[in-house]
């Protein structure tokens, strides 16, 4: 039974990707999420006395290993900047902001933040600012809300400016980098929403389960026929176009069984997964076996999908009771 | 032949195919994607899915939103009976730096290099953030326009650029699209609004889907698959610390680097590709590489003219090789970038047989 691929009526669904990575901190990050904490920004200082704030566990340059903590200012200055009109969301303001490279009073280089200003002409490149700290701190370095227009015109890092230079904010000073309580990692929470579509191959396949109907593809040169099909055949390298119906029974090829039981899974172990090769497929997919005691599926048992109300797959396949397939029937497809 | 060779291996380009590159492709897969550049370049060379030697793609999981998603696209390229091939979690132009290298080794005489993103399902601003460093940067959510545009601020301060010559980058790279049938934004673009001030969406490139596809042959073999080999005569990558406040945002120092050590700075090249997703990138590579108005930049379009994550270095590649196979160029320097404000940069330098 062969038929032209009708043409796609494309699927979508949503797909969110969520990932809360547990991350470890080494010891110079951790003084520095710990610092942010309690309201103190620490900077880390290279052989050639350079001092990097946000702080680095090893010289970019020399790639020495670097633990010599300084306690720098919360103010600083602005060497780059960006008018962020439209803020995305998890961005650190949900109203418009100036993204900032701030060179901290102290400090040899700049950390990326947000600046809260009232529009893009009360941001320029050497403007004074300083940390606004969140109300409440964990140890990220989402402890820093945001930054914001200092009152202090002087730019101490400018050799010109005599009151600048003068200013001790602008000394770095050693710090032991030990805080009670340290913070010792944090959780990257992130999450990705997609729209997923699934191809042409695919889309057919599905549409046609949901009338219970299992369709897979011939390969034109090979004419192996692919369930599920995914639009290629793995052999040849080309498109498979040509819709075949496959089953609705098959036979198993190969199972195991699940002795443990997955998280958010209703389904009582021990349990047989199998591969099953469907009546003039080429190649077997699997699925759950039931209706028949686990220690009792072997090779060659002819299956068939059973349905459940409002499916849109076969919920598991359950013994036909014909008699077991020849080896030989399968042997190919195992 | 190249005049000099500083490596074990002449290796050449042969091949060169892409798609064409749509805001978005709901109807096909990345296999049913990719599968067509597949067939065109080994259809140029005459090479059967078997005869090739080696295979290497490039891709990204975060674009797709699932694992291991180039496992799916082996099924274009015919991975059975079993083929050496590997994947690199980047741009093709890696994929293929991975396969000269195999070839270099000797163990291989020809690959195949393929490359793909769909960047449509997702928001590819926000996901690019997920490439970041999770501990200063990530939590921040700084998107990809957002990191140039603090480069173009940086540009514009230093006096090397200003608005005006932003706009010109774009509306030059969209113009010279139009003779490129792949690209996905051709001829007159309007300049338009801030997406992240100063840059406005004529300086940034179009969000897409696409795909692109390279054979690269050694020596005779070479000779045999193409009537004018590209030779790949150097190849380098370099790249920068990943924190932006470390780095000097209005240099490329690892262009530059590797530039030299592919030997591009020997010899005048008459065209060069280079992918700069945004318009004041153009400014800092052109610098990096002291390229003058004597040279042909981004004949192509560039990445302003079609951007397909993951595709669009391996296409600046492809497309230099393209014009020394169709005669159009003597030499000619690819570059490719990944990260964000140029932080990883590859270049290539290409050239003909002289007749």
């Amino acid at each position: 039974m062969t038929a032209a691929a009708s043409p796609p009526e494309v699927l979508r669904a949503p797909l969110v990707v969520e990932f809360p990575f547990t991350r470890s901190l080494g010891p110079v990050q951790s003084a520095f999420l710990s610092g942010l904490r309690d309201r103190v920004v620490l900077g880390v200082t290279t052989s050639a006395g350079t001092v990097m704030v946000p702080p680095v566990e090893y010289d970019p340059v020399t790639a020495e290993e670097l633990r010599e903590l300084v306690e720098v200012a919360p103010t600083g200055t602005v060497t780059t900047w960006a008018w962020n009109g439209s803020p995305r969301p998890h961005q650190p303001l949900g109203t418009p902001f100036a993204w900032v490279l701030v060179r901290l009073d102290g400090a040899d280089t700049a950390i990326l933040h947000a600046l809260d200003a009232p529009g893009p002409e009360a941001v320029t490149t050497g403007m004074r600012v300083r940390i606004r700290w969140a109300a409440e701190r964990v140890g990220a370095i989402t402890d820093i809300a945001c930054f914001e227009p200092a009152d202090d015109r002087t730019d101490p890092t400018d050799p010109t400016d005599p009151t600048g230079s003068a200013d001790p904010a602008a000394a770095p000073v050693p710090h032991s980098g030990t805080f009670a309580d340290p913070v010792t990692g944090i959780v990257a929470e992130a999450r990705l929403d997609y729209t997923y579509s699934p191809g042409r191959a695919q889309t057919a396949y599905i549409n046609a389960l949901a009338e219970r109907r299992t369709v897979g593809e011939r390969c034109p040169s090979c004419h192996k026929v692919y369930v599920p099909p995914r639009g290629a055949c793995p052999t040849c390298g080309v498109a498979t176009t040509d819709q075949v119906e496959v089953g609705p029974a098959g036979t198993v090829t190969t199972f195991c069984i699940v002795n443990i039981k997955a998280k958010n899974l209703d389904i009582e172990v021990p349990y047989v997964y199998a591969h099953i090769a469907l009546d003039g497929a080429d190649l077997a997919l699997h699925g759950r076996i039931g209706g028949i005691p686990y220690d009792q599926v072997r090779m060659g048992l002819r299956v068939e999908p059973v349905w459940t109300d409002g499916g849109r797959h076969p919920d598991h396949y359950r013994p036909t009771g014909e008699p077991d397939a020849d080896y030989d029937a399968y042997k190919e497809l195992i | 032949m190249p005049t000099t060779s500083r490596y074990a291996r002449d290796v050449a380009v042969v091949a060169f195919a892409q798609s064409d590159h749509l805001r978005r492709t709901d109807e096909l897969s990345e296999v049913e994607m990719v599968m067509p550049v597949l067939h065109e370049v080994l259809a140029a060379t005459g090479l059967k899915a078997g005869e090739i030697g080696f295979t290497c793609s490039g891709s990204s999981d975060y674009l797709a939103g699932r694992a291991f998603s180039f496992t799916m696209t082996l099924d274009g390229v015919g991975a059975w009976p079993p083929i050496s091939e590997s994947h690199v979690e980047m741009d093709g132009a890696w994929a293929l730096y991975e396969a000269w290298v195999k070839i270099q080794t000797g163990e291989a005489d020809t690959a195949l290099v393929y490359a793909y993103g769909k960047s449509s399902p997702g928001s590819v601003r926000d996901v690019l953030t997920r490439q970041l460093d999770p501990y200063y940067l990530a939590p921040l959510w700084p998107d990809s326009v957002a990191l140039a545009a603090l480069q173009a601020r940086a540009l514009i301060d230093a006096g090397q650029t200003d608005e005006a010559a932003l706009a010109a980058v774009g509306a030059r790279s969209r113009a010279a699209a139009r003779h490129n049938p792949h690209a996905q934004l051709r001829g007159s673009v309007a300049q338009g609004d801030y997406q992240v001030a100063p840059l406005r969406t004529g300086d940034c490139p179009p969000v897409g889907d696409g795909a692109a596809a390279v054979i690269l042959a050694a020596g005779d073999s070479a000779r045999r698959l193409c009537e004018r080999p590209a030779w790949i005569t150097g190849i380098d990558h370099r790249i920068e610390a990943h924190g932006l406040g470390l780095r000097d945002l209005t240099d490329s120092p690892s262009t530059r680097l590797a530039a030299e050590r592919a030997g591009f700075f020997d010899a005048p090249v008459d065209t060069a590709e280079l992918h700069a997703p945004f318009s004041s990138q153009e400014v800092v590579l052109r610098k990096a590489l002291g390229l003058g108005d004597e040279v042909t930049v981004n004949p192509s379009g560039g990445a302003l003219a079609a951007n397909p994550m993951m595709a669009a270095g391996l296409i600046r590649i492809g497309e230099a090789a393209a014009r020394i196979h169709r005669g159009a160029s003597d030499r000619a320097v690819a570059h490719a970038t990944s990260g964000p404000c140029l932080q990883q940069n590859l270049v290539a330098v290409l050239e003909g047989d002289r007749a």
